[in-house]
């Protein structure tokens, strides 16, 4: 049953974009990535509207005070089991904004992230990379 | 006999069939898309693989949602594909079998679907999905009015039959109608139609991805998720087998299966080079532009044309 699961996980991973107040950069590549030309359908993966729908959240950006309450309700509405996708070098650690008043620290204080990919920002072809290993991993 | 009728319902034409099939033909749909975006496209088990996904993940109720009705809105959408997939086949391939009046059970049950959306985002209790239910109930007013004026031309074109075994038969002896200019004017009001009933692009503004995220279907997840798709996916394949049935000379011959691709693939093509209606735009397009049309259509029916 377990198996099944992580089958169906691995063959259609749709996608929910967070922008957790990054700097739009990530962001833009996010949406390179889901244009024609990356053809990321190939492997099942399609951008859905709603966290509801989702089984990966693209997470970006740095989290900070205002953000991280409205990042945890994201996941605690993605229905399990899910991926956590960090995009971003931001989301590794905080980066350049290490010492803003206004951060409160990596993502792996709040969340489960099963895959980092860094960059500033990565590349549509490191991020495809980045979420093919992550599902082989399941 | 009995058990005749719950295979009938559960595995051929029904249920199993109707979803296995409704589910390729979302492939073809995704696939032809890839194409024309000049892309590859997904393997042709995807619509599956989304399917049991969808199956093994959780299923949340959003708090302050109604329960029951939350969950049963996909159940009835499902269901009425099944008896439409039932009655539709049986009666094509057992003419005897049909009823008087089972034309119009037919399109009250096309009505359904709609129905479970509108129910089931109003249950969710989310703004976005009350606006979707809203938007969806307006343009199936706007819908229903051309469509009933299109299948108009074939009852009366033949003098009256409101049975669907009967349309057949007359379609065998006399023709069908699709080749006369009334018949081409309903299959074009039709195929705009279906458009709309599928939620396809020009009027897919109930689920309109990127102004109110997915409509209706919002707060769904898991198994309610994959049932409100799989009704989809069915209704994809069930509505140009209607089209088939009352227009072009039944299901019977194997040339159905070429017609009812030839009117997929035009779906296809519609939703892959249009961009999405407002709904205003959506009504005034059916009530102002394809009702005089399909009016112009029946005069011309009534006259043998």
């Amino acid at each position: 049953m377990k198996d099944i699961r992580i089958q169906g996980l691995k063959k259609s991973p749709w996608v929910f974009h967070v922008a957790a107040a990054s700097c739009n950069n990530c962001d833009i590549e996010i949406l390179d990535l889901l244009t024609p030309r990356f053809d990321v359908e190939r492997f099942g993966i399609v951008l859905v509207g709603s966290p509801k729908h989702a089984d990966a959240l693209l997470v970006t950006g740095v989290i900070n005070r205002k953000s991280l309450p409205r990042v945890l309700r994201v996941y605690e509405q993605t229905p399990k089991p899910c991926l956590v996708i960090g995009i971003g070098t931001c989301t590794c650690d905080t980066h350049i904004f290490k010492h803003s008043y206004n951060v409160v620290g990596p993502y792996n204080k709040y969340l489960p992230v099963d895959v980092y990919i860094p960059g500033c920002p990565p590349k549509p072809e490191a991020m495809i990379l980045g979420i093919v290993k992550a599902l082989q991993k399941l | 006999m009995k058990l005749i009728y719950l295979f009938y319902f559960l595995v051929f034409p029904g249920f199993l069939f109707t979803s296995i099939v409704g589910l390729l033909l979302t492939w073809i749909d995704r696939k032809v898309t890839a194409r024309i975006h000049w892309r590859v496209g997904p393997p042709w088990y995807q619509p599956f693989a989304d399917f049991l996904k969808l199956l093994s993940k959780e299923t949340l109720i959003p708090s302050g949602a109604h329960k029951v009705i939350f969950l049963l809105a996909p159940i009835l959408s499902i269901l009425a594909m099944t008896v439409i997939a039932v009655m539709l086949f049986l009666m094509n391939f057992f003419p005897e079998k049909s009823f008087i009046g089972d034309l119009i059970v037919l399109l009250y049950l096309f009505a359904l679907p709609p129905l479970g959306l509108i129910i089931g985002g109003s249950a969710s209790k989310n703004p976005l999905s009350a606006v979707g239910a809203s938007r969806e109930m307006t343009l199936y007013f706007g819908y229903e009015l051309p469509f009933l004026a299109a299948i108009l031309i074939t009852v009366i074109k033949t003098n009256g039959l409101i049975q669907i075994g009967e349309i057949i038969n007359f379609q065998h002896v006399n023709g069908p109608i699709f080749y006369s200019i009334s018949g081409i004017i309903a299959m074009i009001i039709s195929l705009f139609v279906i458009q709309a009933k599928l939620g396809y692009v020009p009027f897919d503004i109930a689920e309109a991805e990127q102004e109110i995220m997915a409509g209706p279907i919002l707060e769904y997840s898991g198994l309610a998720l994959a049932l409100f798709r799989l009704s989809k996916a069915m209704m994809f394949f069930l509505l140009p087998c209607f089209l088939v049935t009352i227009y072009w000379g039944g299901l019977t011959h194997w040339t159905a299966i070429l017609k009812v691709l030839l009117l997929v693939v035009i779906i296809i093509l519609i939703k892959n080079t249009n961009p999405r209606l407002r709904i205003d735009q959506a009504l005034k397009f059916f009530w102002l532009i394809l009702l005089p049309f399909a009016i112009i259509g029946i005069i011309l029916a009534f006259n043998n044309l």
